[in-house]
């Protein structure tokens, strides 16, 4: 599969315009503004191209929404507060190829009509940081951002936001409630940030990922775009592979592969025997059945959800009591604290799991996990509160005997 | 850590982002930056400045894990803690940390050059265990390289 | 208008109702902790979840609005489990000590768990360990008992506009707190206590004066004295199970006495005081072209707020104390010498709806008697304390009269206690000052009810006084702004701290009803008209303070014991 996203990164100065240009770069930009808002839209649907920032929203959908709206004046945002444990995607292309995704984000204000664009980074990343507010002015220097872009009418401004540590902000409402000058708390959704975004207005957010795939869309069309890795899943992702694998590292290739094909073919196996994987994160459930192929259905109905592609390896070595501590205590750590729910919910988790993992376990504990895991999803106001004991109520089905082992006598 | 130094970063943003709500992080950011923490008589010169209720302030920085009203160490250390470290030994690696500069995660060294933190993912997990100091990372940690990387510092 | 159906009845609602409001139409009122009537929704705590066809998780239905053909079920096993495990959640994180609880019987978590069928708490862990913040002499903020529902946060920022609590800190350690945690003592609390209205727990309360009372009242050494507010009669009546709008002003008497203070008075014949005070000191200043507009001041929750936020403006404001601190400054000096009691020997108690008055007796400059003018300030909750913890069975009482010399009002007095009370009070005896005539129409309509501001024109003999008034500091704020700008086209404004007017003081029966509030007001209202006297000026006891004591309205001994100063404070 030729490589669409990180096609730029290994060339020397790959973050300098120069060299973006050099290889073909806002030539996309170009072509979209010399079709109309709605044509980008359209090409961006037919691609079937979905977010990749962990809630695969198809994006061609989300841009139509924000379009349809009358308020002005609307925004655009990217989503650069990359937290989810494991993924570490969008640091290569912020680091080595900003362009790829700035020219993306104007091409995206200019399909749904919004003059001012934002990149949201995380506060960790000082270097990614620097290197994107670079990129920013040099593609002011040569005109491809600030009043009439290439003589188009259209005018596009970028602001960066800086993050300040904490991974619920990676959530696109309580992102906008960051950026006003907010705890980070999300919001109730509807109304959706299409609708009613930052300061009120209509604003879409986008993965940093998912911008890095719209030129080639532009460039190449839609159509080209979804025949690329699986029918129900186009495109090529970034998939991080960490955990206790012997080759941890970024891979472009098509949604599709199997769980077996990455860590075997690309991740050098796992270290030691294998035990389980998390496909998505700490987000995710955990699943035992290498054939899965990773893509957003097929991993769904396994019983997990492939999210960002963040792939961590577990060994057998491994407690899986520790990892589902691990996860609880990152939930808990992270929660906004704002619903019940999700802080008393991840509270006692926490504390249940630490019985377990000390050899104090309760058995009639485990069912509570379960029914507790019910709860969460049912009422959490966000994403971090519906997901947060997924792997503690995936190991208990999965290795429920490790658990019963673990109850005291 | 004069005064002055925030004060003019502040005045800076301000002017750069408008005297409104959207400036408060930015402006929270660049205090820290300047002076490893913020000061009270910061939170009330942005409360004047910005007119957002001190409450509100102090809200949005004991939010966020970056920000903090607590003087720090010269050097803030932050090692990850998250799954794939935690697969890859950071465990083990807190601790040598800890050993190496007699304090516990969420102190600061009595000399106060050292705070040691354990924190959330820093998207480095293909380089586990990995670790942060100030705004410089250090990756693939072994319980050598740590004990080496400390020793340095501690000069 | 949206046709939908909500537990399989058809139901067409107008269009931004939200599913709660909705399910009303349907008699179903859908459990939920955070919301409140009167504030922004919250949806924090989750229990307002309901089932939506074709959703794949509960709705909050505090802010979600219905839609053309919803379809909501608002009481399925999956809802009734939902909300179960939610208040279990709570509950584990709570400091459960309900029989011991200020707000025992009065509790919105435990009112959810009895009948929402919670059976057992099956989180067992941690609980919270805050200390207590103690810091200001009104209000007590128990963390240990926070279900963090931001209602005090809502109330305090949106309503009061004082923004002095909110969220600090992420996760588990979330908790609600002031700035730099100091403590409300130490930054700009103004003690209005409406965050103690909206708490659904006992996790704000007032402090208490309840043993201090009752150590001095057994004391034989000490003359005790008390006076209550006109807002205690409107309301005191809730609290022994009487319908809300009953006067009791008879049995309240009859109970102090029976309770053992060695003189029963009456803080309305101070409210009359005040009004000479206050009509004489508006008179001087329209005629010798003093600070207009005048603002009252009896409000020692407007008096804190004015002093931090608007301190400019002091000026303005009536040197006139309180009716409560006119009150103490005459108990120890008048009272003492007309009874022939030691003023060493005693001890002066009031009854407040307000929990400011506890920070207001506490200020240093309360003293002009020789001593603390007003030693303890006693919760309207807490009388109802104190007459239960005695057995008195309130509701069975005789009417009783409270003693003549301070305890004798005019129906002016007794208005102090609605919003507008004290403005029409003086608008009775101000007309009188001026034209020497009386004012036919007592009863001022324009000033009297909810609205956040009033407005009126009163001729008075050719002089056109124009007079505003306001209750809830957010209110507050449009008049003060007003003036701040040289805008202000005011004779004479009435701000009061709490929504309502001292009869929705934060030491009222707990409710952040605003009906009831004007409920509780109408009840002043029947009463001044009911009364043989309804102008402060005609007050018999009046007149005989002034002729045997005071000898005239801002004269030497009324300067000295009856008016103050203020104090600009600093902003955190």
């Amino acid at each position: 599969m030729e490589k669409i996203l990180t096609q730029n990164i290994d060339k020397p100065n790959s973050q300098d315009i120069k060299v973006y240009l050099d290889g073909g770069g806002y030539k996309a930009l170009e072509k979209a503004l010399s079709m109309k808002p709605e044509e980008v839209i359209a090409e961006v649907q037919k691609s079937g191209l979905v977010g990749r920032g962990g809630a695969a929203f198809p994006v061609g959908l989300k841009w139509s929404f924000t379009r349809r709206e009358h308020t002005e004046p609307k925004f655009i945002i990217c989503n650069a507060d990359e937290g989810e444990p494991g993924t570490f995607k969008d640091r290569i292309i912020l680091k080595n190829d900003p362009h790829l995704f700035l020219e993306a984000l104007i091409i995206g204000g200019y399909a749904i009509g919004a003059s001012q664009g934002f990149v949201y980074i995380r506060g960790e990343y000082y270097r990614e940081i620097e290197v994107v507010e670079k990129a920013v002015e040099q593609a002011k220097e040569k005109g491809y951002l600030g009043d009439n872009i290439l003589g188009s009418g259209f005018s596009f401004t970028i602001q960066v936001y800086k993050g300040a540590g904490a991974y619920v902000c990676g959530e696109e409402t309580a992102l906008i409630e960051s950026m006003e000058g907010n705890r980070g708390a999300p919001d109730c959704r509807p109304p959706f940030p299409a609708q009613s975004g930052f300061l009120g207005k209509p604003t879409a957010v986008n993965n940093v990922e998912t911008l890095a795939n719209i030129t080639a869309i532009i460039t190449k069309g839609g159509d080209w775009y979804s025949k690329i890795g699986s029918p129900d899943s186009p495109g090529p992702k970034l998939f991080c592979l960490s955990g206790q694998v012997n080759k941890p590292g970024v891979y472009e290739l098509p949604l599709g592969i199997t769980l077996r094909e990455l860590i075997e073919n690309y991740g050098g196996g796992v270290r030691g025997e294998f035990k389980a994987v998390l496909p998505g994160g700490v987000s995710s459930s955990l699943l035992t059945d290498l054939n899965v192929k990773l893509d957003y259905k097929s991993v769904a109905k396994a019983g997990s959800m492939l999210g960002s592609a963040a792939v961590i390896v577990i060994n057998k070595d491994t407690s899986i009591i520790d990892v589902a501590k691990n996860t609880v205590e990152f939930f808990a750590h992270e929660s906004c604290g704002k619903c019940s729910i999700c802080r008393e919910g991840t509270r006692r988790g926490r504390e249940i799991l630490s019985r377990f993992a000390n050899g104090g376990g309760r058995a009639e504990e485990l069912d509570l996990m379960l029914e507790l895991g019910e709860v969460m999803y049912d009422t959490a106001c966000c994403g971090l509160g519906q997901a947060a004991m997924n792997v503690p109520v995936s190991a208990i089905t999965l290795f429920r005997d490790e658990f019963d082992q673990k109850v005291r006598k | 850590m004069s005064t002055t130094s925030w004060k003019t970063e502040v005045d800076e943003v301000i002017k750069r982002r408008r005297k409104s709500k959207e400036a408060l992080l930015p402006c929270l950011e660049a205090i820290q930056e300047v002076s490893s923490y913020i000061p009270q008589e910061a939170v009330s010169y942005l409360r004047e400045n910005l007119d957002v209720p001190s409450i509100d302030i102090y809200g949005v920085i004991t939010f966020y894990g970056m920000l903090t009203t607590k003087e720090q160490g010269k050097y803030a250390i932050r090692l990850c803690n998250s799954l794939p470290c935690d697969l890859n030994s950071s465990k083990e690696m807190l601790k040598v940390i800890e050993e190496e500069l007699d304090i516990k995660a969420g102190e600061i060294s009595s000399d106060k050059k050292f705070t040691l933190e354990v924190v959330p993912c820093l998207g480095l997990c293909d380089k586990a265990p990995a670790m942060m100091i100030n705004d410089k990372i250090y990756e693939n940690l072994t319980e050598e390289t740590a004990k080496k990387i400390i020793a340095e510092l501690k000069g | 208008m949206f046709t939908l159906t909500i537990n399989g009845e058809k139901v067409t609602i107008p269009e931004g109702t939200t599913i709660m409001d909705a399910a009303k139409q349907v008699y179903i009122n859908i459990p939920h902790l955070c919301y409140l009537e009167g504030l922004e929704p919250g949806y924090h705590c989750r229990i307002c979840g309901v089932e939506i066809e074709g959703e794949p998780r509960l709705a909050p239905s505090c802010v979600r609005q219905i839609s053309e053909g919803m379809k909501v079920h608002t009481n399925t096993a999956r809802v009734r489990r939902a909300r179960r495990m939610i208040v279990e959640l709570l509950l584990a994180n709570h400091s459960i000590d309900c029989p011991t609880c200020e707000r025992n019987q009065v509790c919105e978590l435990q009112k959810l768990a009895f009948e929402l069928g919670v059976k057992e708490v099956r989180f067992d862990g941690e609980k919270p360990s805050y200390e207590l913040d103690e810091t200001s002499p009104a209000i007590i903020r128990d963390p240990n008992k926070c279900v963090l529902c931001g209602r005090c946060v809502r109330v305090c920022h949106d309503v009061q506009t004082v923004s002095v609590i909110g969220f600090v800190n992420r996760g588990l350690e979330t908790m609600v707190s002031t700035f730099m945690e100091n403590g409300l003592g130490n930054v700009e609390c103004t003690n209005c206590g409406q965050c103690i209205h909206v708490c659904p727990v006992g996790a704000i309360t007032e402090k208490s004066a309840i043993d201090e009372v009752w150590a001095v009242i057994a004391n034989p050494e000490k003359h005790v004295v008390v006076q209550e507010a006109p807002a205690i009669r409107a309301a005191l009546g809730e609290e022994f199970g009487l319908p809300a709008g009953t006067l009791v002003t008879g049995k309240m008497h009859a109970a102090l006495k029976r309770l053992g203070f060695d003189a029963v008075f009456d803080t309305n014949f101070t409210a009359d005081l005040t009004i000479m005070e206050e009509g004489s000191e508006l008179v001087k200043r329209v005629k010798e072209g003093g600070v207009l507009p005048q603002i009252t001041s009896c409000s020692p929750g407007w008096i804190k707020f004015m002093e931090h936020f608007y301190p400019d403006l002091i000026p303005n404001v009536s040197t006139c104390k309180s009716p409560q601190q006119m009150f103490g400054s005459l108990v120890k000096t008048y009272y003492s010498e007309k009874a022939g009691v030691d003023p060493r020997k005693i001890v002066s108690v009031s009854v407040m709806p307000c929990t400011a008055k506890k920070f207001e007796a506490q200020r240093p400059e309360m003293s002009d008697s020789g001593f603390r003018d007003v030693d303890y300030v006693l919760t309207t909750r807490e009388l109802a304390r104190m007459i239960k913890e005695a057995g008195i069975d309130f509701a069975s009482l005789p009417d009783e009269p409270a003693s003549e010399l301070m305890g004798f009002y005019s129906g002016a007095g007794t208005i102090f206690g609605a919003t507008g009370g004290v403005m029409e009070a003086a608008l009775r005896t101000a007309y009188k000052l001026v034209t020497g005539k009386e004012l036919e129409k007592v009863d001022i309509e324009p000033v009297r009810g909810l609205d956040g501001v009033k407005t009126a024109t009163v001729n008075v003999d050719g002089l056109e006084v124009k007079v505003a008034v306001t209750h809830g500091l957010g209110n507050a704020r449009k008049v003060l702004d007003e003036i701040r700008a040289g805008k202000s086209p005011y004779h004479f404004i009435e701000i009061m701290a709490c929504p309502g007017g001292c009869v929705g003081g934060g030491g009222q029966p707990i409710s952040f009803d605003l009906a009831l509030r004007d409920t509780r007001g109408k009840v002043l209202y029947n009463e001044d008209r009911a009364l043989p006297y309804r102008r402060s000026h005609d007050n018999p006891s009046i007149k005989k303070v002034y002729q045997d004591y005071l000898k005239e309205p801002l004269g030497k001994e009324s300067h000295h014991l009856l008016h103050t100063k203020y104090t600009k404070r600093e902003r955190v």
